[in-house]
């Protein structure tokens, strides 16, 4: 066993969304997955019949990779429905990598979706009972967040107005993406003023909650090349996890991303220096913040001035979740995916009014549950490999 | 044959005295959340351990509902050296400081949720 995925081995070469926002009444999560799913094949030039790999994830599917299976009629060789909330795409397109390496698989199809805005959150969500954590009534997992950001203050002297500035970052880059769910400005002022959710966390602070599926066409470097679009290569993958509960996260400011990056840089044979678009799951501003310290795009305790004075907005230092986030574009829920589909477009220069240019590499960066299960993926263009 | 006491029913049967337990490993280390068997960072087996009920508050949030006053949820560090999710009562939940030390109290079962520790600030605290 070699221990370790092959840097460059295997490649996303197809993309696409499902209906966002709030999807039409009776639209179930299988359905977007068949949308996003369509639309990826479409997007690569391939079919349902070259598909042999199925890897699906939904907070409202019990068994979404044998769903999906039954929905598109097919028996693919290998399927897997890890689940590890909104990071398990990035851990799909891991597996299904290593899937494609030992033969088990060539061609792989990641999906999700989520009706969560329709059919409301609290049908569709419905929380775990921990008799540790319940009784308290947080409102998880704003309050997990708000919790860890009371430690960053704490520490580091972080302050509400630099969380606000993740916000508004997202939102001028939202402004630019056309798909995104929010179309007016937001200032600093504004994140300060709207209703406390759970302390510092204003509802500005955190995700959207919205309808939206998508899915990733994962194949061969070998097979990649002959497709449509230029692949994003997978040059690093990396996994870390530290807790479930937030009472049961070591350090709250520190958190397993710096294991999944330091496994995805290592793979990658790259640094934060080089990577060109940095895509973040931002969950809640504060989860911007602690990836970027813990991706080594600055140091722990810094992130705070770090991101001032739009250093991540539209023409700043570093380009920071340029479809607009989960706080501005959408967030169904398990953002991950949409993550990886803005990441890949980065690289093939589709992005229009918010491309970065010489955009080569790209880190896509998934969180799950109150800061738990992390999963980093590093993108590169054919030039990279 | 008698099932196995859930690690849940001993916590709870501690607090439905008025004490909060928590277990420790062969060496004396604290272990929270109650489990069936030592984590691997620890040496079985667990026994538990009455807590001295006093700790400090590692970090802090709170919550106002729409329809009701603002409620605190905080993280508290024992002196044992375990850590649990609670709430700091009797002042003002935005009030509620990291470092701040606090003293446990248990806020008796209620409807559908079992005993539970919740935290009072030490006098030199207020």
């Amino acid at each position: 066993m070699k221990g370790r995925l092959t840097r460059g081995a295997a490649a996303i070469v197809g993309v696409a969304e499902s209906d966002l926002g709030e999807v039409g009444a009776g639209m179930s999560v299988i359905d977007l997955m068949g949308q996003g799913v369509a639309g990826a094949l479409e997007d690569c030039g391939l079919s349902l019949s070259d598909v042999d790999g199925v890897f699906a994830a939904a907070g409202q599917s019990r068994m979404p990779s044998v769903a999906l299976c039954e929905y598109l009629g097919v028996r693919p060789r290998h399927h897997d429905s890890t689940m590890q909330g909104g990071s398990s795409f990035m851990t799909h397109v891991a597996h299904a990598q290593a899937a494609i390496e030992a033969g088990l698989c060539e061609v792989a199809v990641v999906a999700y979706g989520s009706t969560q805005r329709t059919a409301g959150r609290k049908n569709v969500a419905p929380r775990e009972f921990n008799p540790y954590e319940t009784p308290f009534k947080p409102v998880l997992q704003a309050s997990a967040y708000g919790l860890a950001a009371s430690r960053h203050f704490h520490e580091f002297g972080t302050t509400r107005e630099q969380l606000a500035e993740i916000a508004v970052a997202a939102r001028q880059w939202a402004l630019k993406n056309p798909k995104a769910w929010e179309h007016d400005p937001l200032t600093v002022q504004d994140v300060l003023a709207a209703r406390m959710v759970s302390h510092p966390l204003t509802v500005r602070d955190c995700c959207l909650v919205t309808d939206g599926g998508g899915a990733l066409v994962v194949t061969s470097a070998e097979r990649a090349r002959s497709l449509r679009k230029p692949p994003a290569f997978v040059l690093g993958t990396g996994e870390g996890i530290s807790h479930l509960t937030i009472s049961n996260m070591p350090d709250l400011t520190v958190t397993a991303a710096r294991e999944s990056g330091a496994q995805a840089y290592a793979m990658a044979g790259l640094g934060p220096r080089d990577i060109d678009v940095v895509e973040v799951y931002d969950a809640f501003t504060i989860t911007t913040l602690l990836f970027l310290e813990d991706l080594g795009f600055c140091p722990k305790g810094e992130g705070g001035r770090f991101v001032q004075d739009g250093a991540i907005a539209p023409g700043g230092r570093l380009p920071v979740n340029t479809n607009g986030g989960g706080l501005s574009y959408g967030h169904p829920g398990m953002y991950g995916v949409f993550v990886l589909i803005e990441a890949v477009r980065q690289l093939r220069g589709e992005c229009g009014a918010r491309q970065v240019p010489r955009c080569e590499t790209a880190i896509a960066h998934g969180n799950g549950g109150a800061l738990s299960a992390q999963s980093t993926v590093i993108l590169g263009s054919a030039a990279t490999v | 044959m008698t099932a196995n006491e859930s690690p849940l029913a001993q916590y709870e049967a501690f607090l439905a005295r008025g004490k909060l337990a928590y277990q420790v490993d062969a060496h004396d280390r604290p272990v929270f959340f109650p489990r069936v068997l030592a984590p691997a960072n620890r040496d079985g087996p667990l026994t538990w351990r009455v807590s001295a009920g006093l700790g400090t508050v590692y970090a802090t949030t709170f919550i106002t509902p729409k329809d009701g006053p603002a409620y605190n949820v905080a993280l508290i560090d024992m002196d044992e050296g375990y850590r649990l999710m609670s709430r700091v009562e009797g002042i003002p939940a935005e009030q509620v400081r990291i470092g701040m030390r606090v003293r446990a109290r248990v806020r008796p079962a209620d409807g559908d949720n079992g005993p539970c520790p919740v935290f009072d600030p030490l006098e030199d605290a207020r």
